[in-house]
């Protein structure tokens, strides 16, 4: 047997994909086990404006609620980034009007405190943990509020870095507290006001502002191309 | 075989693979190679451009047919405008965002439409990081140098000085505005190396770098109080009698209508063409980006530059089936992750540029050394586990978070085993032609991002993409609402379109397709 032949991944799903019967927004339709649900809904001949963005679980687009077959437990998921199978059902999340306080960044005066205005909301959670329970990104969500109330923005912005804003922590909250746009101005507030400055890159901006790299641009702007591609394999 | 067996060559063949070091192709190599495999190669995928701005030049078939299509406009369409401002920015990602906060912060009544929602983009994706020289050892005359030798030195020198000398500065704006960029000890900004770069210079944030810069920006666009239009998908631009840029049209995807928007200024930020699927590969790229832009500039008279070269991804998830074409972020080869052929070898410095990577990917799979699937792809392994290896556990999990979430879904640990990847469609690096300040030669058209061309060569660097973004975005915003105080608001015409279809039906109306494709045509046809 040729190499080529041996190095061939056993997918049995794909040489024999099973088709199920799964739950689209309450219609009952067939298509082959482990697709994506937003392949699932193409699959099902369905136009998908609205809930698809990057395809890649980065951008929050195409939040999803599903239930799988017999379990009364209803989860969230990227529809991106989850596979069908059978018995489950599933509805997009629809855009939900959570709000969203605006602020001049680089003016709080005192960020700490502002939160208090901003999200007055923030400081009445009342544990449940839906929000934790419902993110798709693993985020400690609860814990994450907690923190931002009590100040530890630092933490908090090393949280959700993972967050993707699918919001889906909000409609679940029973305080009307919108966790991920709370983390969104305490993970700003900590990059404007509460990180050290980069004295290097200072430096290198007036640098340039200076003009101490101008004798080396005229150098190589003026270097034929012959020259220049010279130059360039110096560089190493 | 099974996977896990299949798998185990890597982890056999490791020990020995640390030992060894694989020095970078020399640049007669590098040709080579590139001419043999890379898919800017094959002259089966090109045409020439029949008619427009570029009639002659090649380009991918894909391409080509979109760029020769028709709008959807009827010569006598009602141009009565819906919404009147100084600056219209077309696109919701980086560079529009970036766009739109500065010609909104120099005064410019500004409307920022989007064919999704802001910020659904492919800069959200970016996981590598930032290339700008702020480490005391680098400086901008070296980024140029990296970015020149990486583009084969065809890349615009007026464009690319501007580039890296504006990096710095836009790193302080990010900062500003809360970006949080990883630190060293002592506060600096933290720099690591990227693929084709001669000194470290990639500004990260964890491997979410993309995803944070625009969770900033988009936050910003709402606090400024931007207008914005989502869900509205640009399908004609509209000029004045003289053939400058004056507004555009859009269909509003909820219920199809038109919208008609009169602008003094209008800088296009509609990203690049992984939808498009040239070549049939698969891609990397987000929902929307199907080359809209290229088409819309192209019909106003618009030149493109270096519209026959694509960057393919070195590394496009081949398996498991749900993630075929997802990027496994170049920061794990920068962390020394190692490329491994079926028989369990090395054959590629990791960290040359992307198209030499992706090329010699190729070659293995085509010689008979890659692992194939179900499905009928092809790929090598990305030894990930090595970096555990190498660091000290929990290496993966630390620095990759995001990528370890992606796969552990479908129930695959990569810090315990290799992935299969293949070259994935990644990055248009040419596009519609721009000056130093992203105006294009049609007048008060600006384009900035992915969409613009001239400024990577043939081949971007990894890491430029996000500056490039930021600096052009910045650049157009700033020179368009600049202007717009002294300007009156043009005609709105299709006088552009006449020209265009009186061109088209010389050549025999040849392309039979409507361009913008706004969104790929993935929904199966249930009879």
């Amino acid at each position: 047997m040729a190499q080529d032949d041996i190095n061939v991944i056993d997918q049995p799903e794909v040489t024999t994909p099973r088709m199920v019967t799964i739950e689209i927004a309450g219609k009952k339709v067939d298509v082959p086990e482990g697709i994506t649900v937003v392949k699932a809904m193409w699959y099902a001949g369905m136009d998908v404006v609205r809930g698809v963005g990057c395809l890649g679980g980065f951008c929050g687009a195409c939040s999803t609620y599903y239930r799988t077959k017999d379990d009364p437990k209803v989860r969230t998921c990227l529809a991106c980034q989850m596979a069908v199978q059978d018995g489950m059902s599933f509805t997009m999340m629809p855009p939900f009007p959570a709000r969203k306080a605006t602020y001049e960044i680089q003016k709080l005066k005192d960020p700490k405190q502002d939160l208090f205005n901003l999200y007055p909301e923030a400081p009445l959670c009342r544990n449940c943990n839906a929000c934790t329970e419902a993110c798709p990104q693993k985020i400690d969500v609860r814990e994450g509020v907690w923190k931002a109330v009590f100040g530890d923005f630092k933490s908090v912005s090393e949280m959700f870095m993972d967050c993707v804003m699918c919001g889906m922590c909000t409609p679940v909250c029973i305080a009307d507290i919108a966790p991920n746009l709370v983390a969104l101005y305490v993970s700003r507030a900590q990059g404007a006001h509460f990180s050290e400055k980069p004295v290097d890159l200072d430096v290198r901006i007036k640098e340039i502002q200076d003009g101490q790299y101008n004798e080396e641009w005229d150098k190589v702007l003026k270097m034929s191309e012959k020259e220049l591609a010279e130059h360039c394999a110096t560089v190493k | 075989m099974d996977i896990h067996a299949l798998q185990q060559i890597v982890h056999k063949s490791r020990d020995a693979r640390r030992q060894q070091t694989i020095s970078k192709f020399s640049p007669a190599e590098r040709d080579q190679l590139i001419h043999k495999y890379h898919p800017d190669f094959r002259a089966s995928a090109y045409r020439p451009i029949r008619f427009g701005p570029n009639e002659g030049d090649k380009t991918v078939m894909e391409l080509a047919t979109l760029l020769e299509g028709d709008s959807s406009i009827q010569d006598h369409a009602d141009l009565t405008a819906h919404y009147t401002c100084d600056v219209l920015v077309i696109g919701g990602g980086g560079a529009g965002c970036a766009a739109a906060l500065h010609a909104h912060g120099a005064g410019a009544k500004t409307i920022l439409a989007t064919k999704l929602r802001l910020g659904d983009s492919n800069s959200v994706m970016a996981q590598g990081g930032m290339q700008i020289s702020v480490a005391p050892e680098d400086s901008p005359v070296t980024h140029f140098i990296d970015t020149l030798k990486g583009g084969h030195m065809e890349n615009d020198h007026a464009l690319l000085k501007t580039m890296v000398e504006d990096g710095p500065s836009i790193a302080k704006w990010l900062l500003e505005l809360g970006v949080l960029f990883d630190r060293q000890a002592d506060g600096n900004l933290h720099v690591k190396k990227g693929g084709g770069s001669s000194k470290p210079r990639l500004l990260t944030c964890s491997d979410y770098t993309g995803l944070e810069i625009m969770r900033v920006l988009k936050d910003e666009v709402i606090n400024q109080k931007i207008q914005l239009l989502e869900f509205v998908a640009a399908i004609e631009l509209l000029s004045d009698e003289a053939g400058n840029c004056t507004g555009a049209i859009f269909k509003d995807l909820d219920n199809q209508r038109h919208v008609i928007v009169a602008a003094k200024c209008v800088i296009l930020a509609t990203g690049g063409i992984g939808r498009l699927h040239i070549q049939g590969f698969p891609t990397s790229n987000h929902y929307g980006a199907t080359g809209d832009g290229l088409c819309l500039s192209y019909r106003m008279g618009a030149k493109l530059a270096h519209i026959d070269t694509f960057q393919y991804h070195p590394s496009g998830a081949v398996y498991p089936e749900q993630l075929i074409g997802a990027l496994v972020t170049e920061g794990i080869r920068s962390e020394g992750g190692h490329l491994v052929n079926a028989k369990g070898e090395r054959f590629v410095n990791e960290l040359d540029t992307r198209d030499v990577v992706s090329s010699s990917i190729i070659r293995e799979c085509e010689e008979g050394r890659g692992i194939r699937t179900m499905s009928g792809r092809v790929g090598v392994w990305l030894d990930t586990p090595l970096l555990d290896a190498e660091h000290g556990p929990g290496t993966v999990e630390k620095h990759f978070p995001a990528m370890m979430l992606q796969f552990e879904r479908f129930g695959i640990d990569i810090s315990k085993d290799p992935v299969l990847i293949y070259p994935t469609l990644h990055y248009q690096n040419g596009g519609v032609k721009i000056d130093t300040n992203s105006e294009t030669n049609v007048k008060n058209l600006f384009v900035a991002g992915e969409a613009s061309g001239g400024l990577h060569g043939r081949n971007r660097l990894m890491g430029n993409s996000l500056l490039d973004l930021m600096v052009y975005g910045k650049r157009s915003g700033l020179t368009a609402a600049g202007r717009v105080g002294s300007m009156k608001q043009g005609q709105l015409t299709l006088k552009h379109l006449q020209r265009f279809r009186a061109d088209a039906k010389k050549h025999g109306n040849v392309s039979g397709v409507i361009s913008p494709m706004i969104l790929p045509a993935y929904t199966r046809k249930v009879s």
